[in-house]
């Protein structure tokens, strides 16, 4: 199969960017889009061109380094899933494929389809962890967590921190993710004592990297590569509303 | 030079405790008059930062990543092991000892895996009050797994993703030491030259990958944890920005490399399927806990539906040479027999390279449920990779490179021969001996940052005087950017015809079929000399697009591969010299009849130390004995 790919091209942050059209060798379906894009930057390379900037890793889903927005969705056609866990059979020979980085304020682009993501660093330093010294921590089974909470835990904690919630929000709001860090420690005992303190801190950070505001109209949900639930979302709205009214 | 593992005299179970009594300290006062240089944030990195700011040191962490948490540590999968004995099934500090130093074929040293064993209750008591959301029983209470070359269940899990969760925690800690101000995190930013002056390690050379400037630092000490080198190879379960260089130029600066031969094939990959391919997938090693493995009897049967071949026609060989420990054999040892049936025309899929890891039994048995409940990620990530349904059909898996026991030498306090260098987590040699078991990797890095690094480096700074590091204008530090400004330079230049990947691509066939699961002296000897003349053709016709001002991964991985063909060399050179078999280093000249790994502890029992010598010269080879005070060194035996 062969396809067209208009991909956006831009040198660094300041300079502006545009769509420039390549078309691929022919390719084998199941390549990953990833090895796609790794063959057209071959080809671009032999042929004395700059190859395609691009984020990514782990290329198994878990890092949260690939981005990319792919004919206007980020992290491509797939519910749960990551861009480099999406393969050329779900699209068809001879289409033309749009990729796109993520667009957010808070994302600005560094080259091509790499975004600074920066400002999650941010929010995770404001509040997102338990302080707990190395070497103080009491024996592992003092503390017995019951499993429904360890596993709805977990599930927040799945968060890979990729940004594709941000890129996905008209308002360009990191709910999703911010939710996800929230209520993993609020549901675990351990995240009692800084229970407060922590959810006003991570959203006023939020709020300081000029994250927009949530209205709720699920789109983050729907591109999670992780399923992170919107139920989240109402969680942190009520930890939220918890440490207000208890002065964090 | 002499190699001085500086282990502490006295009983086995005692020596930790005396050392680090015995170990200088510095008074906390003093603590923030020193800078220490911690590069890498995977579990290793992450956990020593944070720990070290927490003790008052002022700490720089670079990371070459976009930010601190998505170091390669994210990817494990399966577990990390700790003596807990929580299941009340046998286990104990000596038991996870013993099964350490038995699965590294006792090529590793007794003391720093005794230690290991010891602090690994502490790591998760650690994890626990970070956070980290382990899995757990209904009564609340803390699950564990089995996983290959243990009896015993003893690894902590979560879910499929319990190296994310475990980093996620390091790096929680981080932020706090980040945002308390005691640690300064420099992200996209690559360590390209370690600094030695007067002997001692004292500051790096580091380039900003977004704006290619390079920029020098110094510190009283510098740690790395910078991961494996398995990449050489170019096709393995590896991030694929995963890379040597931090390592190698220290080593070409001084530093020791450890058994650099030493290199795990993982039995439970997903199977190579095209040229275009850019990475294996590991099928993590918990999927033995339940899953069974198994090729046809008949290799007319290779191509047949595996569903449709009777129960009589296959042959279970792990269970069937392993009786006691069955599917959940050590990797080396199930690589190994992977390759053999394979060999024989057994081997299953398209490309023959393949065997079958089923799930029919444990589905009957547990309830399709529960089988998704344990493995459901796996299933899912098989699933997208191969577009096949493994609760129907069982998984192909074949082995593949997945991690390195070598690495940077080490003493006891995981210092480097260069005073002022310590090595954490895979990047140095210590604790895996020539073979590793699963869910220890990510036992050791933590044990390295949180429970090790903390006391062995106060002891090195305590003999510094406060404020004498060092200033950058240094001649030193001069003439270490200079030679990586000429480096970069050297890449751009080339300006040929053939792309940075071509070369990766065929230096790793030359390192898979010569220095991969089987090696002999021919193939060895035979690699020794295509990898310098692929080198050469290299460094004439590489052909590097863009800037160096700029950000370009064309020119960030043309470094890496550059330094993987001299590491190649010496991968080989090293497996040469080691004229026996163990673990995962099988030498096929050294094997007993039934092709069982045959070691030589008369003439092998020992880490060869490899020291730089110059572009022109040979390294020379030193020789660390390994003295077994606490276990008698038998034959790995599992059947
Ligand atoms: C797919 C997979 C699954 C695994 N599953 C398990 C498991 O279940 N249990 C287990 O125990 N082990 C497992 N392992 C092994 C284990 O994950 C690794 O050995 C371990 O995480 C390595 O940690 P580390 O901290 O030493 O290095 P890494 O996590 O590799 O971190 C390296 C760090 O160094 C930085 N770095 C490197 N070079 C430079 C440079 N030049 N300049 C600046 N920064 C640099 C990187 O940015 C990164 O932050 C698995 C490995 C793989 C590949
Ligand atoms: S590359 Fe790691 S999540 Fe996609």
């Amino acid at each position: 199969m062969k396809v067209r790919l208009k991909i956006w091209r831009q040198p660094n942050a300041a300079a502006p960017g545009r769509f420039e059209t390549y078309d691929t060798p022919d390719l084998n379906p199941n390549m990953s889009f990833l090895e796609m894009l790794d063959v057209v930057n071959e080809d671009l390379t032999a042929r004395g061109q700059e190859p395609v900037a691009f984020d990514h890793d782990c290329r198994e889903g878990i890092c949260g380094t690939c981005s990319l927005v792919i004919n206007g969705k980020p992290h491509g056609p797939h519910r749960g899933v990551a861009t480099c866990q999406t393969y050329m059979r779900s699209f068809k020979d001879g289409d033309t494929i749009v990729v796109e980085p993520f667009r957010a304020r808070p994302f600005p682009v560094i080259k091509d389809l790499i975004v600074s993501r920066k400002a999650f660093d941010k929010i995770m330093q404001a509040g997102g962890f338990i302080s707990v010294r190395t070497g103080a921590a009491p024996d592992a089974n003092s503390l017995p967590v019951p499993k429904p909470a360890a596993d709805e835990a977990m599930d927040a904690a799945a968060c890979i921190g990729c940004g594709a919630c941000v890129a996905a929000c008209k308002n360009a709001s990191a709910m999703l993710f911010v939710s996800a860090k929230v209520s993993q420690f609020a549901l675990l005992p351990q995240g009692q004592p800084e229970r407060e303190r922590r959810v006003l801190r991570m959203v006023q950070a939020m709020d300081e990297a000029g994250f927009g505001a949530c209205t709720v109209t699920g789109s983050c949900e729907a591109v999670c590569p992780k399923n992170i639930s919107l139920d989240f979302i109402a969680r942190l709205n009520r930890e939220y509303a918890r440490a207000l009214l208890k002065g964090g | 030079m002499k190699l001085q593992s500086n282990i502490p005299s006295g009983p086995l179970a005692q020596k930790w405790d005396k050392h680090r009594f015995e170990l200088k300290l510095v008074n906390p006062a003093n603590k923030r008059k020193y800078e220490v240089i911690v590069v890498g944030a995977g579990l290793a990195g992450a956990s020593a930062a944070a720990t070290l700011g927490e003790l008052g040191y002022r700490v720089k962490n670079f990371v070459y990543h976009d930010s601190p948490r998505r170091a390669h540590s994210i990817a494990a999968q399966g577990g990390i092991n700790a003596a807990k004995n929580y299941q009340n099934d046998g286990d104990s500090v000596y038991r996870l000892f013993y099964d350490t130093i038995k699965g590294g074929d006792f090529r590793a040293r007794e003391a720093n895996v005794y230690r290991l064993a010891q602090v690994s209750v502490n790591i998760v008591d650690q994890c626990v009050a970070q956070g980290v959301p382990f899995a757990r029983e209904y009564g609340g209470l803390l699950d564990n797994r089995s996983f290959g070359g243990a009896q015993v269940s003893r690894t902590f899990y979560a879910r499929g993703q319990t190296g994310q969760q475990l980093l996620l925690g390091a790096y929680s800690a981080l932020c706090k030491e980040i945002a308390a101000g005691s640690v300064q995190s420099f992200t996209h930013s690559e360590m390209l030259d370690l600094v030695v002056v007067d002997g001692q390690a004292k500051g790096i050379i580091v380039r900003d990958l977004i704006t290619g400037k390079i920029s020098r630092h110094s510190a009283d000490a510098v740690v790395l944890a910078t991961g494996g080198y398995g990449n050489v190879f170019n096709l393995s379960t590896y991030a694929r920005n995963s890379n040597a260089t931090a390592i190698w130029r220290a080593y070409k600066r001084g530093a020791c490399f450890g058994n650099p031969c030493y290199t795990q094939i993982h039995p439970t990959c997903i199977p190579v399927s095209g040229d275009y391919q850019s990475k294996l997938t590991l099928m993590s090693e918990s999927l033995r806990n339940d899953g069974r493995i198994w090729v046809p009897k008949k290799k007319e049967d290779c191509r047949k539906d595996p569903n449709s071949i009777p129960e009589e026609d296959r042959d279970y060989y792990l269970e069937r040479l392993y009786p006691s420990f069955g599917n959940l054999a050590p990797r080396d040892i199930s690589s190994r027999a992977a390759k053999r049936v394979c060999d024989e025309g057994r081997g299953v899929g398209e490309s023959g390279l393949g065997v079958y890891l089923d799930f029919a039994d444990a589905i009957k048995r547990l309830g399709e449920q529960k089988v998704r409940e344990r493995y459901g990620n796996l299933f899912d990530i098989y699933h997208e990779i191969t577009n096949e349904n493994a609760y129907r059909t069982p998984m192909r898996i074949f082995p593949a490179v997945h991690y390195t026991m070598g690495g940077l030498w080490v003493d006891y306090n995981l210092m480097s021969n260069l005073p002022g260098l310590f090595v954490l987590g895979e990047a140095n040699f210590s604790d895996h001996g020539a073979n590793r078991l699963g869910a220890s990797a990510l036992m050791q890095g933590l044990a390295d940052g949180y429970f090790v690094i903390p006391y062995t480096i106060g002891n090195y700074l305590a003999a510094q005087k406060p404020g004498s590091c060092p200033k950058t204008d240094h001649p030193a530090f001069k003439e270490a950017e200079e030679n990586v400004v000429g480096i970069i330079r050297r890449l751009l230049q080339a300006r040929g015809k053939r792309t940075v990947h071509s070369f990766h691509k065929e230096l790793g066939r030359i390192m898979w079929d010569h220095c991969g699961m089987a090696r002999n002296e021919a193939g060895l000897k035979r690699a020794l000399e295509l990898i310098p003349a692929l080198r050469e053709e290299f460094w004439h016709s590489v052909n590097v697009p863009g800037s160096e001002a700029d950000l370009n991964q064309s020119l960030e991985r043309a470094g890496r591969v550059a330094d993987y063909f001299e590491l190649a060399e010496l991968m080989c050179r090293d497996a040469l010299e080691r004229r026996e078999s163990c673990g995962g280093h099988f030498r096929e000249e050294f094997q007993f009849p039934d092709g069982e790994a045959k070691r030589d502890d008369e003439n092998f029992a020992h880490v060869a130390a490899w020291e730089y010598q110059g572009p022109d010269k040979p390294p020379v080879r030193h020789v660390e004995p390994l003295v077994y005070e606490e276990v008698k060194m038998t034959t790995r035996s599992y059947k």
